[in-house]
């Protein structure tokens, strides 16, 4: 009696330590990790700020700086704008740690790698999508956005920007072991953004023609929580892909 | 039952397989595309309101569900690959990706055609269009991913997530006419409701649909006869075949 009692002690500690070890902290140490590289290389973060604004920049340059026709057309090409500054920092989401070797050590740790993966994501989304968001108030100013839609836009390209860093990281995992992943990743991942732009912009659309809000945000919504179900299994099997060869 | 899936399942019994049936699908996609042809677009009436120009619905539409249709068959192939590890299924799914972009690219272009004299436009910005669009990209992405990778085994397993993912834009393909208002009249046929065509003109329209499903049969099988042939050339059973090494 007391000998199965002993393993099953024996046994629980073991599962203790596992705990004490577990996923919490294997997210918490991906996380810390992934920041403290951006921390020490801004660069990575600050680039798709710069390309936003540049972007931006161009289109009253080529198209006309009436303000009544940029005010127009401002949501859409905002939106278009921070789409792709987000796609340009895909290339690099996973391409470093496949030729750094980290990317193995992540499969070969008992955690489960979508998780892992979800934790890089989250990253990637905080340098970037966040960013992105928060800037485009200040560049839809220079658009004369009209009033009242700088909210929903910065709301809508926080949650639409989740979504596309989930998706997009799909695409960064199946093309990160390849020499030049950058122009196959944005044919990838560029289709499937369609239904984000749609209802991102949408969103900024009725908030300027007074309609409901609502619904876009909720749509929005709606596609974060299912690239979160998804995506992160996928990311799983393709970077298992990449590195396998 | 379980024996003949295994049988089907390994290339030597596909290709056996294969031989037999496929020239059966060639004969039913020549006769029926041929008939349908012919009916659709001699003897069916005109349109009352499009005249003659309305006789394109019957390419482009039987195309457009073959564009729809394949995506969905590459997705379950990969499926099948990815989880049982079945090779037969990515050399289908390989035989099918580039009949599917060109269905797309010929729905695609008819529909332009199509657009011209009823609309009066080459292309409008409509949600089916563009979903249509999106899809061509899609196929294209799928086959440019495959042929990215150097080993063959990477390339197959790559190319069948990014199907699978992709296969999340099928629904928005179907549901987007509803999702926007639009130019787009509304899906043609419906299992639900009787067709709004008379008779004479939808019968020959189901004909076409179903010469271009054997169609793809056909080529699906005799297209992967070949991917069999070019993947398995080291087997002995491949080279017995060919007539080599005797």
């Amino acid at each position: 009696m007391s000998c199965p009692e002993a393993r099953s002690d024996v046994v629980g500690r073991g599962r203790k330590r596992e705990r004490d070890t577990g996923i919490g902290i294997a997210l918490y140490a991906t996380m810390r990790r992934d920041l403290l590289l951006l921390l020490r290389r801004p660069s990575t973060a600050l680039n798709p700020l710069a390309f936003f604004a540049l972007v931006i920049t161009l289109f009253p340059i080529g198209i006309s700086p009436d303000p009544a026709l940029l005010s127009a057309i401002a949501p859409g090409l905002l939106w278009v704008a921070a789409l792709l500054a987000a796609l340009l920092s895909l290339d690099g989401l996973f391409r470093n740690d496949v030729e750094d070797g980290t990317l193995e050590q992540l499969l070969l740790s008992s955690r489960p790698l979508p998780m892992l993966a979800l934790a890089k994501v989250a990253v990637h989304w905080l340098s970037t999508g966040l960013p992105l968001a928060l800037m485009a108030p200040v560049l839809g100013v220079m658009l004369s956005l009209p009033l009242g839609s700088y909210g929903v836009l910065a709301l809508s390209l926080a949650l639409g920007s989740a979504t596309l860093s989930l998706i997009g990281a799909i695409g960064a995992a199946l093309t990160a072991g390849l020499p030049r992943g950058g122009v196959l990743l944005s044919l990838l991942v560029l289709p499937l953004y369609v239904p984000v732009l749609i209802f991102g912009a949408g969103a900024v659309q009725a908030a300027i023609a007074g309609t409901g809000v609502a619904a876009h945000l909720a749509l929005l919504g709606a596609l974060l929580a299912v690239a979160l179900v998804f995506a992160p299994w996928a990311i799983a099997a393709s970077l298992r892909i990449s590195l396998n060869g | 039952m379980w024996a003949f899936i295994h049988k089907l399942g390994s290339p030597k019994g596909f290709y056996a397989f294969s031989v037999r049936l496929s020239p059966w699908f060639w004969v039913a996609a020549t006769t029926l595309i041929g008939g349908g042809l012919v009916w659709g677009l001699a003897f069916a009436p005109a349109d009352y309101q499009q005249g003659d120009s309305f006789r394109i619905i019957y390419v482009h539409v039987p195309a457009a569900f073959l564009a729809q249709s394949i995506f969905v068959v590459m997705a379950l192939a990969g499926l099948v690959f990815m989880v049982w590890r079945i090779k037969l299924a990515d050399m289908a799914a390989t035989a099918m990706a580039p009949l599917g972009a060109g269905m797309t690219f010929v729905a695609l272009l008819s529909g332009a055609v199509w657009g011209v004299p009823t609309w009066g436009t080459w292309w409008q910005w409509d949600a089916r269009l563009t979903s249509m669009l999106l899809l061509f990209f899609l196929y294209i992405g799928v086959i440019a991913l495959r042929s990215a990778f150097d080993g063959r085994d990477s390339g197959s397993r790559a190319a069948s997530v990014l199907t699978m993912v992709g296969v999340i834009n099928i629904p928005i393909i179907k549901y987007s006419v509803e999702w926007w208002y639009t130019l787009h009249q509304p899906a043609t046929f419906s299992v639900t409701s009787r067709p709004a065509m008379p008779t004479e003109m939808w019968l020959p329209l189901l004909i076409m649909v179903l010469g271009f499903y054997s169609f793809f049969i056909a080529v699906t099988l005799t297209r992967t006869r070949n991917e069999i042939l070019r993947r398995e050339s080291a087997k002995r059973w491949v080279r017995d075949l060919v007539g080599e090494g005797n």
